[in-house]
């Protein structure tokens, strides 16, 4: 399936970075080749230096840093020697690459059809009608709805997954030999996500690219990879085909890293009869309004329609979905972040949708919250210890008692007392969501929503950060509403899982049912979408 | 159809703010200290007990506040915006007369200053770290920093006493009879320096801003697409940095509008330019205050036109405003 | 990095701080050097700089000594920058926090009351009110802060809108805190850095205001100040240019000061902005 000579051929390379970084290299003595008609993903952790062997292959290195050594050949020349001229005459004609980001990597002023045939004008392909029309054959290669409209239309009209494939017709409209992709479905929902592999996957066959592929995601990684680099600290950690690294993996890290994917082995539920309700949620409704003007007409977004679910003591269920399924507002609404419209929330006997003010106020500290991001969820100006006390403070516990509980806390969370007086910056994200978790149990709350709280974690301290989460539930049988997009996450620690779509719900079960024995579509759909489900259910 | 909507949407929410600015100045004359009527009138007014009484009359200032308030603002509804004393005409004459004078010279240093500091702007941001630019941004805070007057007047000395290249005072030459070709460039002439001195702050704010936005622009992730398609460096500048870098100039330079105003007060003062800047210092001198309110509205009244006029520019230049939201 | 280190890394800010030092001890050096008031006619009128002992920049048209009148005038002039910024800051701080805070309604009407005041020319505006209140020192200083205060609450409430949904207001909220304490403590301090910066500009804004307005012949007519100065001699800049320029130079340098040391405070209180930037 290979050809016998690499299209991309890295050789030792050895990538500075400016002085007072972090550490010295971005990556070191790194070699891997990459050729005709393969997949090589390239999977690391943040601050792996994954992506900036692309970078100097693109001849887009940020600002600072510079090859200090080793070569990367492409096509007999050594990249690392060209002007800045020569390599841009590569770029987009014979490499092309898509982004991680394509809500902003498209420019928001100009059309669609523009950005495009710009790739013909700057290597001087065609004449204007001409480029017009490739670019409306290359839209609708890679699969836009009414590619016709999209060649008109300007990319805040169109969705991300749109966006991600306009970004592709761009990378692939002059046929490059390697097509670099960094870390291309990672701000895709999973549905769209496996929508845009399996196109790369389609056009890569089709056309015979060599592509380079960057994740963190040893789902994807499964997906498509037809061979695998592993890097960890700039460093190669293990190469191979996708067969030998993901079935027989040799290094540490490697496994580590294949073991914190949570897996799709579901814990059994506990036995027992059903303790009665704590949570009681009928029949919830919001609808966010963008306000109309005189003459303009008001947006009606319907986020919850009719949801209602209840939640045991010491019962931890997940809710499921993807962007714009309601999920997160369902979270805001049970910690009363936002009011819902209509319908009840019943806590222990207490409606908490009907309070407000003070009333509110005062009940707050029955129901708390793990947020998602680790780097927005503490105030920067105040010390850890503080940051927990505040909940106890504001409730009328003395600060000394407070501070006491807030070392105890620490100590709980596996980050020990000595953590009180230092500020968040100190601290690693998953540190940090370990402070999070804290700070939401100083309250002693009855259930703790916890909105993506992994979602923003490398995989391994995800992995870490869930064990916690169980120890904790054990130890202080705590109840949980656990609001996810990844489901493999929610089928590890949850007893009930709820798959929402549109604010609505579409099927409530055991994780078992709903994992094993999806009844609706829309869960199958997504059951199915999961990367590397495949590769896993094989191996099984 | 969108732009209509949007039309008179601007000028219903213009009539409102004018109809403040009325109120406004209506509190102003009661709250100041002493007689209304000897306010409006201003001191040369004062002693003429016939004036007084007309303006008593006019404003109804023995009746009761709502009476008078709204004597007032039916009175300027119907563009009557009373009698100036000092100068014999009314005050919607005079401000008429001298309009189009500070139109040329707010119009002419703004193409002026928003054109040159653009241009300026964008050098130095593609000359980041360079002496060239350092030197731009340089020079571009000294003008900024510099009183507008002052600038005014050192270069009254320099180009008109010392070098005797440029007419200093006036608009034309007085008793030239030019006319036609030669009128244009008798006050094309005459415009240089007020102009030049105008435009040299309000450059000096487009050329900080326009390079702050660039650099900006230039970190973004559509700047990273367009370098990977192998597109020119200049053509990424041009095309994807510069224009959405240009949107924030749009709407400081709407902002900038009342500066503008303010601007030219000083700089009609100085250089004896007939427009309403000049107006509103005469006004001042004389203490004509019902002359100096009836100016203070209409340059309120042109910084609301200019904003309309800079809003919809906006949304030419900017596709997603058009879409609803 | 020290706050300092990273200040003293910009050199204009360096600059800056120097020349700001060395204009406000003009001014407490001012009653001490030149205890007359400099309003007094001491010599005989126009005397040019350098042309008699003690007089280095000369007398202005009534015989006044230019050198005094320029180190009173600093004082002036920073007070009345300091006061009319402070007054500002009092209304602006507070409106546009309440603004950004709660959003909806009050957030509506807050901004059309900013706006209003935005849309008006502020010159001309500060030229009314001094001009109906009668010159004074108070009535600058209010003139000023009237005009100016719009962009502070337009600052503050940028940033408590974007504050007010991180996460750990929302944890504050949560815990029960009440929206006095989370504006004081969670989100206020955070927005310090860019009010400070603004702040700094500001004092810079007023003081070419205040000196404008004194050209115009609208300053307090007890107190001495540049932009008067600069007025006085306006009819007889081309017997003597030098009444006009030496105040001009000195307004020049205080506002440039304030602007560089503000670029300065930019980059030290937001440090990754400055490396990003530079």
């Amino acid at each position: 399936m290979t050809d016998a000579t690499p299209v991309l051929s890295i050789r030792d390379l050895t990538l500075a970075l400016p002085k007072g970084a972090d550490r010295d290299y971005a990556v070191e003595e790194v070699s891997y080749d990459v050729a005709r008609g393969e997949i090589l993903c390239v999977v690391g952790e943040s601050g792996s230096g994954k992506s900036m062997a692309a970078n100097a292959v693109m001849g887009l290195l940020p600002k600072g840093v510079r090859a200090t050594a080793g070569e990367v050949i492409f096509d007999g020349q050594d990249l690392l020697t060209l002007s800045e001229k020569q390599h841009r005459q590569l770029r987009g004609l014979r490499i092309g690459m898509i982004f991680q980001e394509p809500m902003t990597a498209l420019n928001p002023l100009m059309r669609v059809g523009a950005q495009i045939a710009e790739v013909f004008e700057a290597h001087g392909k065609y004449n204007g009608r001409e480029r017009q029309d490739r670019a409306l054959a290359l839209l609708e290669e890679v699969g836009i709805p009414q590619p016709d409209r999209a060649i008109r239309a300007y990319p805040f009209q169109l969705s991300g997954g749109q966006r991600q494939r306009v970004m592709i017709a761009m990378a692939l409209a002059l046929e490059p030999e390697l097509l670099i992709a960094d870390e291309p479905t990672t701000a895709l929902d999973v549905t769209t996500q496996a929508q845009i592999l399996e196109l790369i996957r389609d056009l890569q066959q089709r056309r015979g690219m060599a592509v380079m592929f960057i994740t963190h995601d040893f789902g994807v990684v499964a997906e498509v990879a037809t061979r695998v680099c592993v890097m960890r600290y700039g460093r190669i950690v293990e190469l191979g085909t996708a067969q030998e690294v993901l079935d027989n993996p040799r290094h540490d890290y490697t496994r580590a890293l294949l073991e914190a994917i949570p897996s799709n082995v579901i814990p059994d539920i506990r036995e027992g009869e059903r303790p009665q309700p704590l949570l009681e949620v009928c029949h919830l409704h919001k609808v966010f309004r963008s306000r109309g003007g005189l003459f303009k007409p008001a947006r009606e977004v319907r986020a919850l329609d009719d949801v209602s679910f209840s939640l045991a003591r010491g019962e931890t269920v997940g809710i499921v979905g993807e962007s714009g399924s309601g999920k997160s507002t369902l979270g805001r609404c049970v910690v009363r972040l936002e009011r819902p419209d209509s319908g009840s929330l019943s806590l222990a006997g207490t409606d908490l949708s009907a309070l407000r003010g003070d009333a509110l106020r005062r009940e707050r500290h029955r129901v708390q919250m793990i947020f998602q991001d680790p780097y927005a969820s503490l105030n920067p100006r105040h010390r850890v210890g503080y940051a927990i006390a505040q909940g106890p403070m504001a409730n009328g516990v003395p600060r000394a008692q407070a501070m006491r509980q807030a070392e105890e806390l620490l100590e709980l969370v596996g980050l020990g007392a000595v953590a009180v007086d230092r500020f968040p910056h100190e601290f690693s994200g998953g540190q940090r969501q370990r402070i999070g978790i804290a700070r939401a149990l100083a309250l002693n709350p009855e259930l703790i929503v916890a909105d993506e709280a992994v979602s923003a974690l490398d995989v391994s301290i995800q992995a870490q950060v869930l064990e916690l989460l169980e120890e904790l539930k054990q130890k202080l049988s705590l109840s949980l509403l656990f609001i996810t997009h990844d489901l493999r996450v929610a089928a590890q620690i949850c007893d009930t899982i709820i798959v929402m779509q549109h604010g609505r719900i579409v099927e409530q079960g055991t994780a078992k049912e709903v994992f094993l024995n999806p009844s609706e579509a829309y869960t199958r759909q997504l059951l199915d979408a999961i990367p590397g489900r495949a590769h896993e259910a094989a191996m099984a | 159809m969108l732009y209509a909507r949007l039309i008179v949407m601007r000028l219903l929410k213009a009539v409102v703010v004018l109809f403040l600015i009325i109120i406004f100045n209506f509190i102003l004359i009661q709250l100041a200290p002493g007689d209304p009527a000897a306010i409006l009138a201003g001191e040369a007014g004062a002693t003429d007990e016939e004036f007084l009484r007309q303006l008593r009359e006019r404003f109804g200032l023995d009746q009761p506040l709502y009476v008078q308030l709204w004597r007032y603002v039916s009175g300027i509804a119907m563009l009557d915006f009373g009698w100036s004393y000092r100068q014999g005409m009314p005050v919607l004459d005079l401000i008429l007369a001298r309009l189009p004078a500070t139109l040329l010279l707010t119009g002419t240093a703004f193409v002026l200053s928003l054109g040159l500091g653009i241009l300026a702007g964008s050098m130095a941001a593609a000359r980041v770290k360079k002496p060239s630019g350092s030197l731009i941004m340089a020079l571009a805070l000294i003008f900024y920093a510099t009183p507008l007057f002052w600038v005014a007047l050192m270069s009254v000395v320099l180009f008109s006493v010392y070098l005797d290249w440029l007419p200093a005072y006036g608009m034309y030459t007085v008793g030239a009879g030019h006319s036609g070709l030669a009128y244009v460039l008798d006050v094309a002439k005459h415009l240089v320096l007020p102009a030049t001195t105008l435009a040299l702050f309000f450059m000096a704010i487009y050329t900080r801003m326009t390079r702050a936005s660039m650099l900006e622009a230039s970190q973004q992730d559509y700047v990273k697409t367009a370098r990977a398609k192998g597109l020119s460096p200049r053509v990424i500048q041009r095309r994807h940095i510069l224009r959405n870098a240009l949107l924030p100039i749009i709407t400081l330079a709407g902002l900038q509008a009342g500066q503008m105003v303010g601007g030219a007060i000083l700089t009609e003062t100085v250089f004896a330019w007939p427009g309403i800047g000049r107006l509103m210092f005469e006004a001042l001198q004389q203490r004509d205050y019902n002359l100096l309110l009836g100016i203070f509205f209409f340059s309120a009244a042109l910084v609301i036109v200019f904003n309309i006029i800079t809003d919809l520019v906006y949304r030419l230049a900017d596709p997603r405003i058009k879409e609803g939201s | 990095m020290s706050f300092f280190a990273r200040f003293a890394q910009n050199r204009g800010a360096l600059v800056g701080l120097i020349i700001l030092t060395a204009i406000i001890l003009m001014a407490i050096l001012a009653p001490v050097l030149y205890p007359e008031s400099p309003w007094r006619m001491v010599q005989r009128p126009f005397l040019a700089p350098m042309e008699a002992e003690g007089f280095w920049l000369g007398t202005d048209t009534m015989g006044r000594d230019v050198t005094a009148g320029l180190m009173h005038g600093a004082w002036v002039s920073l007070l009345i920058g300091l006061v009319s910024t402070s007054v500002a800051l009092l209304i602006g701080v507070p409106l546009g926090a309440v603004a950004g805070y709660y959003g909806g309604l009050i957030d509506d009407g807050l901004m059309r009351f900013t706006e209003f005041f935005q849309t008006i020319p502020n010159f001309a505006l500060a030229i009314v009110l001094v001009a109906i209140m009668q010159p004074s020192v108070t009535s600058i200083v209010l003139a000023i802060a009237i005009v100016s205060w719009p962009p502070v609450a337009r600052l503050v409430r940028a940033e408590f809108m974007s504050l007010r949904h991180r996460e750990y207001v929302e944890a504050a909220r949560l815990v029960g805190q009440t929206h006095g304490t989370i504006i004081l403590r969670q989100i206020l301090p955070n927005t310090l850095s860019p009010i400070i910066v603004l702040a700094s500009l500001m004092v810079a804004t007023a003081i070419l205001l205040e000196s404008a307005l004194s050209f115009l012949g609208l300053g307090d007519p007890n107190v001495m100040s540049w932009g008067y100065m600069i007025g006085a001699a306006r009819t007889v800049i081309r017997q003597a240019w030098w009444l006009s320029f030496f105040p001009g130079v000195a307004i020049l340098l205080t506002v440039l000061a304030l602007n560089l040391v503000g670029e300065g405070l930019d980059d030290a209180l937001n440090p990754k902005l400055a490396r990003e930037r530079s």
